[in-house]
Order: structure tokens, then sequence, then C-alpha cells
């Protein structure tokens, strides 16, 4: 097996796929590493296996998902599959486990295209079985052709959320309801991002094509959610929220959430690479260059995982990181670069048109970045928000140090889920930006590796 | 499909049955699926219960963010559900309390 390469690249969705093309057609060999067992990412998941009937319930976006997968045919691509990488170094080392193995590989040029993670949805209840996110619903589905068939509540905000609905209608599936969070003042906020949204106007014109086939289909949809709470003892069996109306409550044994995707930054923090603070979305992503260069030489990150910007954004990102990579090379010289740069930065401009209107629009409401009291914060340790404002109370100044006051971050997840909700708790309670009191501090290794993995590299 | 299983499956007669086995029991399944959706579509929502307060959770990302889907598969403890394929005769079951986190073949850290 090869120990070194001129390019790697981490991550087979959009980003990923469309960088090794670009490599590709200028004659440099890649390797691709994902630990899935099959390429696409998180939204062309499983798309080169999903019969017929899958596709159809899936919509033709999905399908079109296909054409990005012929890359793989490529004689100069080392693809693998199933490649759980969980340590790089900023020497562009790199260790994966594959097949029960470990392996490791060197890098000149290095793409991370790690894509998104959704934000987590914390309210009382959040932790019963039977509540997953739309993003977890929707794998099922393109993987496994698996979905709740009734009794099924979906509730939060964004696209996805909508665009689930959808899908589980063509199903066949019986919604019980849509619960929307979106807050009221959230409309106001976004009409002045909504004549740059119309220079991409298909985005506008797809979520306005769900919102009526869910009112045909008679959907019951609740708007302007808030005090969620999902109920239920060891399993849930409803869902307890207020709106304009009143208190409500809705019967289910499938609770599907959603509350936007934020960037997947495990692998660049632990790299110690910069973070920037975005406000509006409100989450961290690394501080790269115009051909998504990082401050490592080497190092570049490309689609969502270097901040959210949608699928087709992230292809034209892939495309512009692997002709950064091809410069560094030697491949291209700077002219050539830039010639060829050009007509992928306009579909990225366009793609990114909407993204300001997105953010606004969907922009989380307040109760679920800074939760209850009561509310668990982090899954694995079992803390609650209440307990993260008593460290601070007792002069706990950041998401580390609540790490030595109570666990926080330091289960299996390892603060992959509860990072953000850390941060934003802290700061509130501290009355700073979350920039101030910073992130957990990401160790590798970054995926579960066992003593018997490890024997296996210093066999080989 | 099993009764008393909220999930449902497309008509996929092309994919080839596996059988694997959840706490003794089987449990029938597709060849594609990885072990916590055959175990969601069966009707088995819980996975695991905390070490903390034995509270139990199920699957919550499905791509190998949260480990709520923390399982014991053949005789290797705290795997991802969500990220093993499915295969036929293999042997899972539910990762209880301390025991799961105690038993430490999870992260290396
Ligand atoms: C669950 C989910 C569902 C979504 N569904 C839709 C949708 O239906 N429609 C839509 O428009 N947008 C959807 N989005 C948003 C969409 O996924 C992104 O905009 C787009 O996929 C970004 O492309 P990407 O290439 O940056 O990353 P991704 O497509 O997310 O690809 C990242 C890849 O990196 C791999 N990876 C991550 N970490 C590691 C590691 N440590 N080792 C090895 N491999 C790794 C992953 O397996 C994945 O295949 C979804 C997002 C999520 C999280
Ligand atoms: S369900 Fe989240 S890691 Fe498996």
């Amino acid at each position: 097996m090869k120990r070194s390469a001129p390019l790697v690249i981490v991550g087979a969705g959009p980003a990923g796929l469309a960088a090794a093309k670009t490599a590709l057609d200028h004659g440099l060999p890649a390797v691709l590493l994902d630990e899935q067992p099959a390429a696409g990412g998180q939204i062309y998941r499983g798309v080169g296996e999903a019969g017929e009937g899958r596709r159809k319930v899936l919509g033709a976006d999905y399908a079109k998902g296909a054409d990005l997968l012929r890359v793989l045919a490529d004689k100069g691509l080392d693809y693998r599959p199933g490649a759980e990488v969980w340590e790089m170094t900023r020497e562009r080392e790199i260790f994966f486990t594959r097949q029960g193995a470990v392996e490791r590989l060197a890098a000149d040029q290095l793409i991370l295209c790690t894509g998104a993670i959704e934000r987590p949805m914390p309210f009382p209840g959040w932790t019963l079985p039977g509540v997953m996110t739309c993003g977890a619903a929707q794998i099922l589905l393109k993987t496994a052709g698996v979905y709740p068939r009734q009794d099924i509540v979906l509730a939060g905000s964004g696209p996805l959320l909508l665009l689930l609905a959808t899908q589980l209608l063509a199903t066949g599936a019986k919604i019980a309801a849509l619960v929307e969070t979106t807050p009221s003042e959230n409309y106001k906020a976004a009409l002045p991002y909504l004549p740059a949204a119309l220079q991409a106007p298909d985005y506008i014109f797809k979520g306005l094509g769900f919102i009526r086939d869910l009112k045909r289909a008679g959907v019951p949809w609740h708007k302007s959610a808030r005090e969620l709470e999902a109920l239920g003892d060891n399993a849930v069996l409803g869902l307890r929220f207020r709106d304009a109306a009143g208190i409500r409550e809705v019967a289910c044994g499938a609770l599907l959430l959603h509350q936007g995707v934020v960037p997947n930054v495990q692998i660049s923090r632990s790299l110690r690479l910069e973070h920037l603070w975005d406000p509006l979305q409100r989450c961290w992503r690394p501080k790269l260059d115009d051909w998504g260069l990082s401050e490592i030489p080497g190092v570049a990150v490309a689609g969502d995982g270097g901040g959210i910007v949608g699928a087709k954004a992230s292809e034209a990102q892939g495309g512009l990181a692997a002709l950064g990579a091809l410069r560094r090379l030697g491949e291209l010289d700077t002219a050539a670069r830039d010639a060829k740069a050009r007509s992928l930065q306009k579909d990225f401009r366009r793609e990114v048109a909407p993204r300001r209107f997105l953010d606004a629009l969907y922009r989380p409401s307040g109760a679920f970045l800074r939760p209850s009291d009561e509310t668990i914060a982090c899954r694995c340790e079992e803390v609650t928000a209440g307990r993260i404002r008593e460290f601070v109370a007792l002069g706990c100044l950041g998401p580390n140090q609540a790490k030595a006051f109570g666990r926080s971050g330091m289960g299996p997840c390892q603060g992959r889920v509860c990072g953000l909700l850390v941060s934003e708790i802290m700061a509130d309670a501290r009355g700073v930006s979350p920039d101030e009191v910073g992130y957990y501090r990401i160790r590798p290794p970054i995926k579960p590796v066992t003593l018997g993995e490890m024997a296996s590299m210093a066999e080989d | 499909m099993p009764s008393g299983s909220i999930f449902a499956r497309l008509p996929e007669p092309d994919r080839r049955p596996v059988t694997l086995f959840f706490e003794g029991e089987p449990v029938g399944a597709l060849q594609g699926d990885s072990v916590a959706a055959a175990l969601l579509a069966a009707g088995k929502l819980t996975f695991r219960a905390t070490p903390v307060g034995g509270a139990p959770r199920g699957p919550y990302c499905m791509m190998g963010v949260c480990f709520e889907c923390l399982l014991e598969i053949d005789g290797v403890a705290n795997r991802q559900g969500c990220m093993v394929q499915a295969a036929d005769g293999m042997r899972v079951s539910r990762m209880l309390g301390a025991r799961g986190l105690a038993d430490s073949n999870g992260p290396a850290r």
C-alpha cells in the first residue's frame, strides 16, 4: 500500500468529488477517503445504490447527484470507502482505520471536505428514543429505504425540515404535525436579503413548491412554536409546545428535529487551525483564503466544513481548492489557475446568493442556542444547561474548564453535539460573545480506535 | 414488517435478506442496512442506557456524530450501530449503564 500521495482528499461529498475530478482532469492522481461505505456525502448519500423507488421518493435533485459519482471510475483515483480518519497532523500525515486495520498516508496537499453536521436542537425530552434529527430520517431513507410511516411530528426550522416532509409524503407516510419554530421576527429580518436571493431564484421557487405540496396534502402546520417538550418515559409519545393559540400536545412515535446545519470542525479543530465566529450562522468556521487554503501550508478546506454554503457552492469550492493545490504542486501556473477558476467563481457567487436570506430567515431561536436549565446540553454525560450555568457562577470561564467542573464534552461524542451549546450557554451567562469563551480543545483520535486496530499499525 | 414498528420499508425486492440477532432474538434486515437502520426498521428504538442515570437512548444522528447508537456487536463493546453494516448471523446487544464505558473498548483516549 502506498505511503505517500501528492493529493489526499478527505470526504466524498460534493466538495470532495468535485476536487477529485478537477485534479484528475489535470492529470494529477488523487486519494479519496470517506468513512461511509458509499460516496455522495450527506446530500447524495447512497445515490449510487438507490433503486428507482428511492430516487423517486427523494426527488430529482437527489437523483442528479449520481453525475458526481462518475469520477469514481477514473483510473487515476484511489478511492477508499470505509476509511475513518481519526488523526491528522500539521505535517499532513493522515491516520485512518479501514476494515479493522490502521493505515497511514503522507500527503503533499490535503483537501478536507468533511461537510456539515446538524445543529443540536435541545429541549426537555430531546434525548428520548424515537427523537432523531431530520437528517437521520433522510439517511434511513437514502441508505436503507426505511421511513417512519405514521405518527410523525417534524419540528424545527429550515429548508431540510420542509424537504424531508415532502419526501415522507411521497412515501405515503402520514405526518401528524409540522411544528415550525422559526421566530416570527425572522421574516422581517430576512426581507432585506430577498432581492439578492432572487439572483438564484430556483432556491426560492423550490421552497415555495414544498410549502404548496405540504398545504395541498393538508399537513397540520403550526407556526412560531416555542416551549417545546418531548413527552414519554422509555420512548417518545408526543410533543407539547406553545403557539399563538396556546399550549398544544400532538401524539407521535417519531419526532424529527431540525435546526439547520453547522460545519463539522472536528478535524480542523484538532489541527488547531484558527477558527472564526460567524454571528449570523452562530457557529465557527476555519479561516481560509480564496482557494480554501488554511494557515498550514498544503492544508485546504472545501465545502460546508469551511462554512455553510450548500451543496452546489461546495462543489464549486472543491474545484477551486483543487486548482489551488495544482498550482502549489507546480502543475499549473498562476495565470492558468486563475483562468480555470473564473467559471467556478461565477458558479460559487450565484449559488451563495440566497445564503444571507436563508441564514436570516432560519436563524435559530435563542431557546435552542441557550436552552432552559432543566434541558440536557451534553447528552453523553447528562449535563444540563443549568449545571453549566452553575459552573460559570463558580468561576468557570470556558468549555475546556467546564470539562473539569462536570465532564461536559468528555463522553464518546467528544463534544460534537454539545460543543456549540456549551459555548453559547457560557457566553450568555458571562455576558460576552461565544468567541471570547472559545470552543472545546479537540484532541485526536477524533474517532474511536481500538487497541487491536492500533496494534495492526505496529505490525505493518 | 413486524407489527409494532412505526417504520416501514420501500418495496425493494432486489435486496438480499440478512438475519442478525438482537438480544438473542432474530431480526430480519436487508443487505445494505446499517445495524442501526435494521434495528429501527424492526421497531427497536432503544440501543443503550446511559452510564450516569440509566436513561434509555437510541439513534439520534445516523451519521456517526452523536454516539447514541452504541451497541455490542459480535463481542466488541461500544460500536456505533449507524456506522456498521448489518451482516448475516451478527450478534448484537444493548450497552447498558456503566458497563458500557467502564469496559472501555471505546475511544482510546
Ligand atoms: C444529515 C444531512 C442531510 C442533508 N440533506 C440535504 C439535502 O437533502 N439537500 C440539500 O440540499 N442539502 C442537504 N444537506 C446539506 C448538504 O449535505 C451539504 O450542503 C453538502 O452535502 C455539503 O457537501 P460537502 O461535500 O461539503 O460535505 P458532505 O456532503 O457532508 O460530505 C462530507 C463527507 O465527509 C465524510 N467524513 C466526515 N468526517 C470524516 C472522517 N473523519 N473520516 C472520513 N470521512 C469523513 C462523510 O462521510 C461525508 O461523506 C444535508 C446535511 C446533513 C448533515
Ligand atoms: S446515531 Fe449518532 S452516532 Fe450513530
